[in-house]
């Protein structure tokens, strides 16, 4: 009796995953994993080391092939494609432009011995941009927008703090205007105090950009603050999956009353 | 049906596996409806399941068999099968929760908690200040405080934060979870106002208030837990 209550803008999935498995040898790293992402939507999938929630993520992002499944992603045009059928330039061209990877090492996100505005005016580059003072004002303005002072825009990320490279990280991939986010533990290495600013900056981009999201955490807190919702991974499997909250604050499967449980109270 | 929120036969049981699968039934058989322009308050001791009816309501918590019903733009949505997607709409667009303790976000400023949900909903961030500012004025919160986050405030100002958060927006559904627990008596009584204020409008309500005068003032209907506690 109860229509699903639609929005003109989000009622086609952006990326769809079906059933998909992925075997290293014997070992299922990731088994039988299904679900559908709207854009805007923020997905969290939380788990301890070795769960497959890693493993998740990089099939989800075409950097793995699955052994079973499909993944499945709308592109700009509005036509459903499975990536697996992606040409080599046409998955690069999705990397650089509707997608972002934002990695828990920022060194593996960034190039280390080049300037903070060249970091982020590359991704325009690679996408055709050529004008260099236009280049140069939109990178001024991501770091603005992360929050660095516009002062270091020259300066290498190699003297960079930790937060700050994680904030350049982001204006890097969020200049093409991406309109699907992959973050692995992106507050995993920081300072708790760090961690705060960071996912307060985050919060607000991924809501003023109506940006969709898959974060990989294992910190129940950043699903919280970060998600809608949450997909629980437990031995590659996803044993539990709902809106954010009420995984959090009514759990039903034994492991994430173990992982809710688990928290210290500050 | 021209109720707001209709549940009938709704029922949550916890089931503890950490310690050893204990169940632990919190209400059954849980039935009542609230019209627009209403305030039902829902009372029972401590630890008869009122604050886990509200959260069922908000879909913070799930309901485990029966059906809670919500008037959501025009149509009914069931809590009890609802998809996330739908639950996250309701919020946005139809129903408003007040908790007992403020969950603020670190480093954002008050006047920006409690104007969120109105940029949430689309109104624009300068209009939604002004708004914020207002109930912050009549809640008595000191405006050298609106720039500060509100996680070093006092318990009581933390709750008129929560208040005003709660009340900015003109949702058609709210739930107040002890809105006047910690307050003085001319915060109580500006709590009282804004709950009438609201009711003329044709908001529904369900409050859960242990203060028997704060109750008389706004109740228009009483429900009591009890009976749906007993027959757990």
């Amino acid at each position: 009796m109860s229509e699903p209550v639609t929005t003109p803008d989000d009622d086609q999935p952006l990326l769809i995953a079906d059933g998909l498995s992925k075997n290293f040898g014997r070992l299922a790293a990731c088994r039988d994993v299904s679900f559908s992402l709207h854009p805007g939507e923020v997905l969290a999938i939380v788990g301890e080391s070795g769960s497959g929630k890693s493993t998740l993520l990089q099939l989800l992002s075409a950097q793995l092939a699955p052994s079973a499944g499909s993944v499945s992603y709308r592109m700009r045009d509005g036509v459903l494609r499975d990536l697996a059928s992606l040409g080599e330039a046409e998955r690069r061209f999705l990397f650089r432009t509707d997608w972002g990877y934002v990695h828990q090492d920022p060194a593996q996100g960034l190039r280390m011995a080049v300037s903070a505005g060249a970091n982020v005016g590359e991704r325009l580059m690679a996408i055709g941009w050529n004008h260099y003072g236009r280049i140069r004002d939109t990178a001024t303005t991501w770091l603005e927008r992360v929050e660095i002072d516009v002062g270091r825009i020259d300066d290498a990320p190699k003297t960079y703090s930790g937060g700050m490279r994680q904030r350049l990280q982001i204006a890097r991939n969020l200049v093409t205007a991406p309109r699907l986010v992959f973050m692995d533990e992106p507050t995993g290495g920081l300072d708790v105090s760090v961690q705060a600013r960071l996912l307060d900056l985050m919060r607000n981009l991924v809501s003023e950009l109506n940006l969709a999201a898959i974060v990989v955490t294992h910190d129940l807190a950043v699903a919280r603050l970060l998600s809608h919702r949450v997909m629980v991974m437990k031995g590659g499997r996803v044993i539990e999956t709902g809106l954010t909250d009420q995984v959090l604050d009514d759990p039903r499967e034994p492991y994430t009353q173990l992982l809710v449980s688990s928290i210290l109270p500050p | 049906m021209t109720a707001m929120i209709e549940i009938s036969n709704a029922a949550k049981t916890f089931t503890m596996h950490l310690q050893g699968g204990v169940e632990l039934p919190v209400v059954s058989n849980v039935s009542f409806h609230v019209e627009p322009g209403e305030c039902v308050v829902l009372s029972g001791p401590s630890g008869a399941g009122k604050s886990s009816i509200l959260k069922m309501i908000f879909g913070n918590y799930r309901c485990d068999a029966g059906r809670i019903g919500i008037r959501h733009q025009g149509k009914v949505i069931d809590l009890s099968s609802a998809e996330p997607r739908q639950v996250l709409t309701m919020r946005r667009a139809t129903v408003g929760y007040v908790s007992q303790f403020l969950r603020a976000v670190p480093r954002v400023a008050t006047i920006d908690v409690v104007a969120e949900p109105l940029v949430a909903g689309g109104t624009p961030r300068a209009e939604a200040r002004d708004k914020a500012a207002a109930l912050l004025r009549r809640l008595n919160i000191p405006e050298r405080l609106w720039r500060l986050p509100p996680s070093t405030f006092s318990g009581g100002e933390q709750q008129r934060v929560n208040i005003a958060r709660g009340f900015v927006s003109d949702l058609p559904i709210l739930l107040l979870d002890e809105p006047t627990a910690s307050l003085d008596a001319a915060n109580r009584a500006v709590v009282v106002e804004l709950i009438d204020e609201k009711k003329r409008r044709g908001v529904a309500m369900v409050a859960i208030v242990h203060d028997d005068e704060i109750r008389h003032l706004i109740a228009d209907r009483i429900v009591d837990v009890t009976s749906f506690a007993a027959a757990a």
